[in-house]
Parts: C-alpha cells; structure tokens; sequence
C-alpha cells in the first residue's frame, strides 16, 4: 500500500469509506508528515490537537455510515481564513495576536463537509507578494529544488505555503486564496493543481481581505479530480457576502468526463510576451497539441488589452487594500504600539505592524485614490478593468475555454526579486488578467523545466463555467503525466 | 411661492444678504443597522450593540439593511424628491478610533434621492420652497469619550454603522429663523412618515450649517461650515453668530477663509475647528464589498402608495373640509401628535353631535389651539402626556353644543377636567354648572339685577345701549354663569325697554 501521505484526495475519500484505514491514522500519518517538514516553514500554527479530535467525530460517522463529502480528509488552511478560536494572523505581525471569535464561510463549510484541519498555513503578509518572501513569519520553501543545488526556491504567493504542504505531502489539500493569481502561480511552482473559481462563487465572508473586488478562494490540490471535489465544498450562495452568487453549485467531479471533442480552444497571441523563455513557450504548445489531439479545436484569438491588465491591476489591487488595512490601527485588536497620543500610536502600530511589501501597497493606494489622482489612476483603471473583461466576453464568443501558461517562469531563486517590486509584479502577468474579469482560472502542471523544476499551463474559463475549465484541465493532466515529486530533501 | 426676499442685515459698508443651506443628518428609524444586525436603541450600556462588522473585525463584510432602503425611499417621496434606482455606496477614508473600518460607508457621487423640495411656513405666515439637493444614506460613527478618564480616550461603538439619511438643501435660506423655520418642518415631515423620530437631544436629527455673506445682488461669498448644531435655536444662534462674524470680517477688509467651525453652545460662538487646507482627503471610491443598490419602479410604486398624509395636505384638507383658520391649521399640523389628537378629538366630537364636520372643525380647532395647547405650553407638556384624552375633550365640547354648558362654564370646566382628569359631565353634575335655560328662573334673575342697579337702568333708558354688557356681567355673576347668556341678553332688552 502507498503510504497514508500519498494518497490524492479522492483515494482516501475512497480509502476512508471503504474502512482501508482510519481517518485517525490518515490524521496522524500528515501530522507526522507536517512535522517533519517544519523546514520548509509551511505552518505557522499547527493544529494537531484540533485534527485528532475532528478526525475522531470523523472515524464515528463513517463508522455509523454517515459520512459527509470530505469525511476525515486532513487538509492546511492558508492563515487569511478566519478560523474560530485559532490564531489568524493572516502572515502579518499586526495580526500576531489575533484569535477570531468566528469562523470564515468556506472553512465552516468545508468542517461541515467533514474535513480535518491540519493548520494555518503560511502565506505573503496579507496576500500581497509573489513569493512567499513577506510573510512576518518567514518564507516558505518550495519542496522543489534544482536538482544538485541545494538553494532555496520560492514556493510562488501568495498561496506559498499551501502550495508547498500539499506539494511536499504533508496536507491531501489546502485553501487558497487568489487575488491576482496567488493559487495559480504557486500552485504551477510547486507542481500542483490550484484553481479561482470565478468571482462570487466562494463567499469571501471571514476571510482576511486584500482586495475585496478580486479576493476569491479555492482549492489547492494534487489532481483536478480533487481540485474539483473540494471546490465543490467550497462553494456557494452566503447571505454574508452581497458579492456572493445565488446560483446553484454544480458536481464537478461530474464534470470530468475527459471528453472534449470539438472543444473551442482560444490561444490568445497577446500572451506571448517579449522575453518569454522558450521552455514556457514549449509547453504552452505542447498543451494546446496534447488538447488537439483529445479533439479539441485550437482557434487564435485576440486579447488586445493584455498588457495593461498588470498596471490595472496594481492601481486596483491597492487602492482597495489601502482602505480594506485601514482597521488594522490599534484600537480594537491586535497589535498596539504605545504613543504619546492619537498620531503616534497610529503611526507606532501600523510602523511596526506592516511589513515593507504592505506598507508600499497601501501607499500606492492612498496615492491613486487622492484627490487630484483618483481620475488619472483609480477611475481610469477602472475603465480599462471594464474594456478587459470586455475583451474575455468577445473572446469567449468564438471559444469555450483559453490556454496560457501560468506564469513566466519557473520557481525562481530565494531572493531574487525582492529588490525589484516590479519584477515581482511581472510574475503576475498572465494570471491578473483573468482576475480583473472575474473569470475562472486553473493551472495544471505540464511538465519540469530544463532544471527540473514544475511548469503549469492555465486555462480560463467563461463566468461560472468551472466546469469546462475542470474538464479541461483533466484532459490536459491525462496528457501531461505529470509524476514527477519533489525529493524529500527536508527529512535529511 | 414668493421667491426669496433676502432679509438684509445692515452692515457699517451698506445691507449684507445671507446665504444658508443645510446638512441634515437624520438617524433612520430602524430597528437594526445600516450593514449589521445589531441594535439601535438609544441609551444601552457603552458597546453593547456591537456587530463584529460594526467593529470592523477581519474578514467582515457589510450586508445592506432592506428596511432602512425602503425608509429612505419613503422620505425622498415625502420631500417630493426623485428616486435613483440606481444608488451606489462609497468608503469615505479617514483614521478616527471611533470609526473601526477606517472609512465610512457613505454614498457619494450617487445618492439614492436627488433633488426635492420642502414647503417651508415663515413665521410671518408666508411660505418658501427651498430645494433639496439630495438625500444620501451613509453610517453613523461610534462615540469618543474624552471625560471618563484623565488621560484616555475610551470608545463607544453602539452607534457606530448606524443608518443617517443626510439630507443637503440648496442654499435656498435667508436667515437664521428661516433656516430654523426649515428643520422645524423637515422634522416634522420625517416624523409624520415615520422616518426619523427627530429627537435632537439624542441626537437623532442633527445639523451642519454653511453660511456665507454677500452684497445683495454680488457673487456667492466664501462659506463656511459649521458643525455640531443639535437645536432649532442653537442653529438661529449660529447663524447669527457667524453672519455677524463674516460681515465684521469682510467690512474691516479680510477675506473669509474657507473653514470648518464648530459651534460652542455655552457661548453661542462659533470656532475655527479645521481650515480648507487641513481638510481631510476622504479617497472616496466604491465600496467593493457592496454591489450598486437597484431598485425597480415598481417598488418605489409600493412605496409610494403606503405614504402617510403630510402636514401640507392635512393642512390643506382641515381648510378646506373642516372649515379651519389658516393660523390655527397650521399650529395643528406642526407635530404629527398634535395633529392626531386633534383628528380624534373631531371624529369624537361627531359621533357625539352628529355635525357635519364643516360645522364644529373651527370650534374644535379653537379649543384645541387656544385652551389645551395654551394649558400644555404653561406646564411644558407635550400633547402625548396631556390629562384630557381626545374623547374626554369631545364630551366637554358636546355638552357646550347641546347648551347643557356656557361658553364660559366650559372654560371652567376645562380647568377642572385639566387639573383633575375627571369627567366633564361628572364635574357639570358636582358644581351644578348646567346652564339655565329655564325662562321663569331666569326673569327672576333679571328682575333682582334690574331692580338692584337703577342708576344703570337710567343710563340705558337714556340710551347708553352698551351699559347692556353691565347687566349681562351681573347676571352671570348671579347665577355662577350657568344663565344662558343668549337668553339673558333677550330678557334684559325686553324688560329694559319698558
């Protein structure tokens, strides 16, 4: 038998209900695993107290039949869900203290689907980075590395930690939240599957926001079967949250009939940008071959305003965030720095509190909402916010589903652009756009670089069509065989 | 209408004319929030009526409140205003520990209720329309309290995230009691729609003033603003205070600075709080928590159909169905309460009577004005805690009608039943104050006071006819003013003339 740790989502669902094991020992076999692979700095609380006991109420319902749809199945939680009674820190050190009286919409559901909870996983502080590199706790470490070269890789953010414990297999699974691609471009470097729903599925009730008009969560898995499990959980109309849709939620796993014969696939030329290195290039066509020749037909189309979704969305993005921090002052709960009076304890606080990455983003968003700005920047931005999902709406008139790579390159260097904000950014590129239109988006791994390192392929979908994107996605992943794992450098 | 007429104020260079307009923030009442479900009542425990949105914890997000869209509705209808269906919420930014979220939610560029307008009475018995410019809904903030403790600031947040409607007028007004003359009657349009219950000593109705100065016939001035005028005569005070202040300035040859002042009401002044320059800059923007609110003709149509009737159309409808006085149909409008009373009290008096209303409306408007109001206003009691009920007051008035009482027995009567809250007939019945209408008994009366008063006789025989009033006074006074002075006046004329 494959180890407990080792089993997709879906098996050990299967595993559970079929009584192979206990939902005690697939709990213990992941903290274990979770343990021992502190080194990577994927948690920033563990919770093993709380998975025993929920997979003890677990081990009872399947034992009396009455086993729920995640029954037992151990999963990491990215530490920007509120969570009842568990520490939420969201990675920032404003947060440190802060324990939620309540718990966020998507984990609720996913504990009344029946799954277990492992702990809060590391994350950029506030979601905001590309790398994992800003969370107050410490970067994470991508399980991945070059082979023969012992240097940290960044796990890719702001989804960095779940990525790496569902990667590393210390968690079945793990949310994620993704505002301008923080599941997708993690999930490609960490060699996993990550998918956005589209904008309004997921209720964002509870959840620590970053930019309420994109922030939307999803499922970080191993296989689209269990991407598509999970999401389904997720799902759903919340009263909470006036952005949530009131629409039903399909079974996708239904969906996965990996029949996508005389499939409309759009590859939108704007995406091949300058500079691009070839191995993406390669994949990206090696993905549209793989679905041509499951009968799908391939079409270009055009995407025009491709190259402004990125200065759109970092206009957007903290202009939203510079007001959605504002609460974040002292007065109420976590961190406070003592002043000599109003000012000083404000500006002591959030000092203190707010990381570079942050503080920066909620300076560029005081900046474009100012007077004076706010029509130049904000409003602008918003307009070509409009014209881009416009562009998706024209698109998806003649297609049903496009292919893109994920992100520009591989998992790069620890390090390595942390000096530069906007080469950070750049790893956004192909991500952003999607998120502006509110679309659907999943990334798949295709394939390892020339130096051994994961590469994933995105497909975006019509709104509220996750089920062509999944199905999609399932046919790609049947293409790709992507078995290749990280070696478990960590347990030395 | 009568366009303004600039009430001027005489400055040392020549007449100043006043310009005015309002911000009126009205709580709306509701029983929970504008994005939360916790309470409004006034008056619990400091934060007590706390949300986790209203204390703007992580992850939180506002829900709009359907009641208090629909209360919005209903006073935008009630100000003759146009309803926006599409209305969109704003986040007002600014860092204040008794606002948890860092910003308020406000509507900004478009406000559910556009313009309107209120049909103002002037205390010279004129009327005004003065324009709305819109209606907004926003948040309350919570409460600082700077007295508890000698060096913190503690924080109240049961009032922050609940709903105000602000409403902004046009600088339509003219003078401090104008301006005053227009909260008095928005107020009471609020209050009749059920709305906002106006109370300004809790602070449910509140009002920021601009007030500029100009040369009759000139260019606007520069205004200023001024915060914190929570009466009707505070904001008279205000005004006047701040008219005087800009006059002086611009007559000894300063400019007005735009500036936000707060008024002192142990004073009566007005302060510089804020300049132009130390303005906050609000970075408003869509509030992308909250989707643009919608809403569909047909649901104003329902609204609108459930409108109470406003105090111009009862006005109109007691002048023209009930016969009543101009002045007196105003007094009895002015206060929703008042106007109830009085209503009950008619529809009392008629199933009694069984008089056309036209018939007993002007008698009825004039007991109610004149006595009971003047008897409330002497103890300062409101209408609502008044001794005598609506039919209590019928059963007076009946007995008047029907002759069982004089008009001056049922001022009397009146006192009694006021200081005792007794029943009329009962106190006719205890004091024997039935009117004599018996003839026989009355020219008995009317032969003693002739035959006790010669000298009088004399002067009326010599034809000093208004002596007449005399004898009617001593008849009255004989008889403790049961006679029935109708009766009376006819016998003395009959028996004078022989």
């Amino acid at each position: 038998m494959t180890s407990l740790t080792d089993l997709t989502l879906a098996d050990a669902r299967d595993g559970l209900r079929a009584k192979k094991f206990s939902a005690a020992e697939l709990a213990r076999a992941h903290v274990d695993a979770m343990i021992a692979a502190r080194p990577l700095n994927a948690f920033i609380t563990e919770t093993p107290v709380i998975a025993k006991a929920m997979a003890d109420e677990s081990d009872k319902r399947i034992a009396r039949g009455d086993a729920r749809p995640l029954e037992g199945l151990p999963l990491a939680i990215k530490d920007l869900f509120c969570t009842k009674g568990v520490r939420t820190t969201a990675a920032s050190h404003i947060l440190e203290p802060f324990v939620p009286t309540y718990e966020s919409t998507v984990t609720q559901k996913l504990w009344d689907a029946g799954a277990v909870m492992l702990g809060k996983v590391n994350l950029d502080e506030f979601a905001m980075g590309s790398s994992n590199e800003t969370s107050y706790f410490g970067p994470v470490e991508n399980p991945w590395r070059k082979p023969g070269d012992n240097r940290s890789r960044v796990p890719g953010g702001s989804s960095g930690g779940s990525a790496a414990a569902v990667s590393a297999r210390f968690a079945l699974a793990a949310t994620g939240t993704d505002t301008g691609g923080s599941i997708r471009q993690p999930a490609a470097f960490c060699g996993i599957v990550g998918i956005k729903p589209t904008y309004g599925r997921c209720s964002r009730w509870g959840i620590v926001a970053f930019a309420s008009s994109l922030d939307q969560a999803g499922p970080m898995t191993r296989t689209v079967k269990d991407a598509a499990i999970m999401l389904r959980s997720m799902c759903g109309f919340d009263p909470k949250d006036s952005t949530s849709v009131d629409m039903a939620v399909p079974d996708f796993e239904k969906a996965l009939t990996g029949n996508i014969k005389g499939l409309k696939v759009g590859i939108p030329e704007e995406y091949r940008i300058d500079g691009m290195p070839k191995e993406i290039e390669s994949i990206w066509t090696k993905g549209a071959e793989w679905l041509k020749a499951a009968g799908a037909i391939l079409k270009p189309v055009k995407l025009p305003l491709t190259k402004y979704a990125l200065p759109t969305y970092y206009i957007v993005a903290p202009a939203e965030c510079s007001s959605n921090l504002a609460r974040y002052d002292g007065v109420r709960f976590g961190l406070r720095e003592k002043g000599e009076d109003l000012t000083a304890m404000y500006e002591g606080t959030r000092g203190a509190g707010f990381g570079r990455e942050v503080r920066r983003r909620i300076l560029i968003g005081t900046y474009v909402l100012s007077a004076g700005y706010y029509d130049a920047y904000y409003l602008k931005a918003q307009r070509v916010r409009a014209l881009i999902a416009a562009d998706f709406a024209n698109a998806f008139k003649e297609v049903d589903v496009l292919l893109a790579p994920t992100a520009p390159s591989s998992a790069f260097a620890r390090g390595e652009k942390t000096a530069d904000p906007i080469a950070m950014y750049l790893n956004d590129v192909f991500t952003v756009p999607a998120s502006l239109a509110g679309l659907p988006g999943i990334s798949v791994p295709a394939g390892l670089s020339a130096d051994g390192l994961p590469l994933g392929l995105q497909l975006i979908g019509r709104a509220y069509d996750e089920e062509t994107v999944l199905r999609t996605a399932g046919v790609l992943e049947q293409a790709a065989q992507f078995t290749a794992r990280p070696q478990t450098w960590w347990k030395q | 209408m009568t366009a303004p007429t600039p009430a001027l104020l005489k400055g040392a260079t020549g007449d100043w004319e006043l310009i005015i307009g309002l911000e009126v923030h009205a709580q709306v009442t509701s029983n929970s929030k504008l994005f939360s479900g916790a309470s409004t009542e006034f008056g619990a425990e400091p934060n007590t009526q706390v949300s986790l949105i209203d204390a703007g914890f992580p992850g939180m997000l506002p829900v709009i409140n359907g009641f208090v869209v629909e209360q919005a509705v209903r006073t935008g209808l009630g100000l003759n205003a146009q309803i926006n269906l599409r209305s969109v919420f704003d986040r007002k930014n600014y860092f204040y520990p008794d606002l948890p979220a860092g910003y308020q939610i406000s509507q900004y560029k478009q406000p559910i209720v556009g313009e309107g307008i209120v049909t103002v009475d002037l205390p010279d018995g004129s009327v005004r329309e003065v324009g709305i410019e819109r209606l907004h809904l926003e948040q309350d903030a919570g409460k600082s309290l700077h007295d508890q403790h000698p060096k913190l600031t503690y924080v109240d947040l049961n009032r922050a995230g609940v709903a105000l409607m602000e409403i902004v007028s046009k600088p339509d007004l003219r003078s401090g009691e104008e301006a005053g003359a227009y909260v008095k009657k928005l107020r009471a349009i609020l209050r009749y729609l059920g709305t906002c219950d106006g109370n300004m000593e809790q602070g449910s109705l509140r009002c920021d003033v601009n007030v500029s100065v100009r040369k009759p016939g000139a260019a606007l001035g520069t205004r200023c603003e001024i915060k914190n005028v929570n009466s009707v005569r505070f904001l008279q005070q205000a005004v006047d205070f701040e008219s005087r202040r800009q006059i002086e300035e611009l007559e000894a040859g300063r400019a007005i600075k735009q500036e936000t002042r707060l008024y002192d009401a142990n004073t009566g002044e007005t302060r510089t709080m804020r300049s132009k320059e130390e303005a906050h800059d609000y970075r408003y923007f869509p509030d992308p928590d909250l989707l643009p609110l919608e809403l569909t003709p047909d649901y104003v149509a329902r609204i609108k159909a459930t409108l109470p009737e406003l105090p111009d159309a009862k006005r109109a409808r007691l002048e023209s169905d009930l016969a009543i006085a101009p002045y007196q149909a105003r007094v009895l409008v002015m206060e929703k309460e008042s106007a109830d009373y009085f209503e009950a009290f008619v529809a009392a008096v008629q199933k009694r009577t069984g008089k056309a209303p036209q018939d007993i409306g002007q008698d009825c408007a004039n007991v109610v004005v004149t006595e009971l109001f003047g008897a409330l206003n002497k103890d300062s009691k409101s209408i609502e805690s008044s001794p005598i009920s609506p039919t209590a007051l019928a059963g007076l008035q009946a007995l008047k009608m029907d002759g069982t009482v004089s008009g001056p027995t049922a001022k009397k009567v009146f006192e009694e039943m006021y200081a005792t809250g007794k029943d009329a007939s009962a106190i006719v019945e205890e004091k024997g104050l039935k009117q004599v209408s018996d003839s026989g008994a009355l020219e008995a009366m009317v032969d003693k006071v002739i035959a006790d008063n010669p000298k009088q006789v004399e002067q009326y025989r010599g034809g000093k006819e208004t002596v007449i009033t005399f004898f009617v006074g001593q008849l009255m006074k004989l008889s403790r003013g049961t006679a029935n002075p109708a009766m009376v006046t006819e016998l003395l004329k009959k028996k004078l003339a022989k």
